[in-house]
């Protein structure tokens, strides 16, 4: 069976739900971001390969100003879990529950 | 069953496999290499389907910029030891009960989805001469946000991370 679309939607789908089960199972914040971070790339594959299935420079534009965010994300997002290691000493999610310290 | 197809299953074994590590490892270095592994498996389907200029994207941003970010603050922090507490296990079931289940919703809604052909012919639209024209034509306003949004990303990062006592503050109570 060749490849086609199908196969592209059931690896980006996997890709996404191994990343939302990671984001739910650990507790380490850094480990939540790069499942974050996983599910971001799932969904710039499957715009890749519609790029290529329909012929389309646009999608893949968009996964371009996808890694722009992705990029400015990680770098706030990693300034805010080291302010919140200074505080308090972990990345433990389960400290963050009282958004005061 | 030519190489196109060859090379897709083999490197979605990888890539999922590489996930599947990230999400299961105890060790946080250990998951930052699997995510990087994972990060080369897309590049590679990048390649595949003629987006030669997102793959190398992919791998200088990605798995360049972005994955030495984290690998640095995971050693500043010395989390390297692993010492995480685990959630309970009835979580952990939770958590994966719940992503199966968006998986199966998913599933669900695109099986019945018409199969569209891949083109396998070498096609240019990946290529940076295409892209380049796209972007500062149709997408030009769009480009330029998004460098405004990197200069407040970079100073929100700095003033988030700056240390608080560099600034000189009254000494609080407890000091005294």
């Amino acid at each position: 069976m060749p490849v086609n679309s199908t196969h592209y939607l059931f690896l980006s789908l996997l890709l996404f739900s191994i990343g939302i089960m990671g984001a739910l199972m650990r507790r380490n914040a850094i480990i939540i971001f790069m499942c974050i971070e996983l599910m971001l790339n799932a969904v710039n594959l499957l715009l890749v390969a519609f790029s290529k299935i329909y012929g389309d420079a646009d999608a893949q534009l968009f996964v371009f100003f996808i890694m722009v965010v992705a990029a400015a994300e990680v770098a706030v997002g990693l300034a805010i879990i080291v302010m919140m290691y200074r505080k308090v000493h972990s990345v433990d999610i389960n400290i963050l529950n009282r958004l005061k310290h | 069953m030519d190489i196109y197809d060859i090379l897709f299953w083999v490197l979605s074994a990888i890539a999922v496999s590489c996930a599947l590590g990230v999400i299961l490892s105890r060790n946080p270095v250990n998951s930052v290499m699997f995510l990087i592994l994972t990060f080369f498996a897309i590049s590679g389907h990048y390649i595949l389907m003629n987006a030669q200029f997102l793959a190398i994207v992919n791998v200088i941003v990605y798995a360049g910029a972005i994955m030495v970010l984290f690998l640095f603050v995971i050693m500043l922090m010395n989390l390297n030891a692993d010492v995480e507490p685990q959630k309970g296990q009835l979580v952990q079931l939770a958590g994966v009960i719940s992503g199966g289940v968006l998986f199966l919703v998913v599933l669900a809604g695109i099986k019945s989805a018409r199969p569209v052909t891949i083109d396998k012919a070498a096609s240019d639209i990946g290529l940076i001469t295409n892209l380049g024209k796209v972007l500062f034509t149709k997408y030009v306003l769009p480009f330029e946000i998004s460098s405004v949004l990197f200069l407040s990303a970079m100073i929100g990062a700095i003033v988030i991370g700056k240390k608080e006592d560099a600034k000189p503050i009254a000494p609080r109570d407890e000091e005294l």
